[in-house]
């Protein structure tokens, strides 16, 4: 069976890619089919926010989500998987700068944690996103990579994603 | 708890740095091909493709073997289970989430739109 390559992108949906940039970075892309005061709007307003971070698929319940999107303001997200252990993630934002760029950190790693920057960059009515997490080192990353991390810890529920990526195709 | 990435890996990051390379294990974890397919495929020309295809040679993600006058390739003895499909499970876990954000930014865009003449949800 034939399978698109990257060449041919599908009609049907935006193409999300991902790379490793360099040994310390990860990087993610998306075309969001809106303005991007609309996209920068739905990063930075908990109510809207808390809508779309997680996915159903996931299989994670949001417990709380508080988000003071400024220079130097905290975020605090709390998630739940089945009966384990409630998982905080955290940090601050360093940099706001609607709609165009957003950039915060990861705490809950400790010292190792990345430096998410987000771009948004508006063409014909659509938004180009671009997410990089940058981390102090490449031992950091891969420590990251290895451990699941930086996916939100969601391992177990790769699988349910799997399946759901595959009725998405 | 933290398990360190196994050094190993380290080239077949290098390897994967690359998208044309990335593409071309994604095929080849599809079907064999000949490095002469493949350059079609990717649309380079036979030296670019013979590169590319060294590189993943080297950190062992591609084997290939000659036979008369073709090349063939087939993914080597390491497979890319530990390094791309971990970059894989990142970009399916993000572009389920991006959907879930088309979706957010489409009901602004149509309550926008509705130039508050709709009632809210």
């Amino acid at each position: 069976m034939e399978t698109r390559t990257a060449s041919e992108p599908t009609p049907m949906k935006n193409r999300t890619t991902s790379e490793r940039k360099s040994p310390r970075e990860l990087v993610v892309s998306r075309t969001i089919n809106g303005p991007a005061r609309i996209v920068f709007e739905a990063w930075t307003k908990p109510e809207l926010f808390k809508q779309w971070w997680v996915p159903k698929s996931f299989g994670l319940t949001l417990l709380s989500c508080d988000m003071d999107v400024r220079p130097g303001g905290k975020y605090k997200l709390v998630f739940k998987h089945g009966a384990s252990e409630p998982m905080a993630f955290y940090g601050r934002y360093t940099e706001v700068t609607p709609p165009a760029r957003l950039v915060w950190t990861n705490e809950e790693g400790g010292e190792d944690g990345s430096v998410t920057t987000v771009t948004f960059k508006e063409e014909g009515g659509k938004t180009l996103v671009v997410l990089t997490e940058l981390y102090p080192s490449k031992e950091a990353l891969d420590a990251a990579i290895a451990s699941g991390s930086t996916s939100g810890d969601m391992n177990e529920t790769f699988e349910q994603l799997d399946a759901l990526v595959v009725t998405l195709k | 708890m933290v398990q360190y990435w196994p050094a190993r890996l380290d080239a077949s990051f290098a390897a994967l740095s690359d998208a044309t390379r990335r593409g071309v294990l994604e095929q080849l974890g599809r079907e064999n091909a000949s490095i002469t397919a493949l350059a079609e495929r990717f649309r380079m020309t036979l030296t670019g493709m013979k590169k590319h295809v060294g590189v993943l040679e080297q950190a062992g993600l591609v084997t290939t073997q000659k036979v008369g006058r073709v090349r063939t390739c087939r993914l080597g003895p390491r497979r890319l289970e530990d390094a791309t499909a971990w970059i894989e499970r990142y970009r399916r876990l993000w572009d389920a989430r991006f959907d879930e954000l088309e979706q957010v930014v489409d009901k602004l865009k149509r309550k926008e739109k509705g130039n508050g003449d709709q009632d809210r949800k």
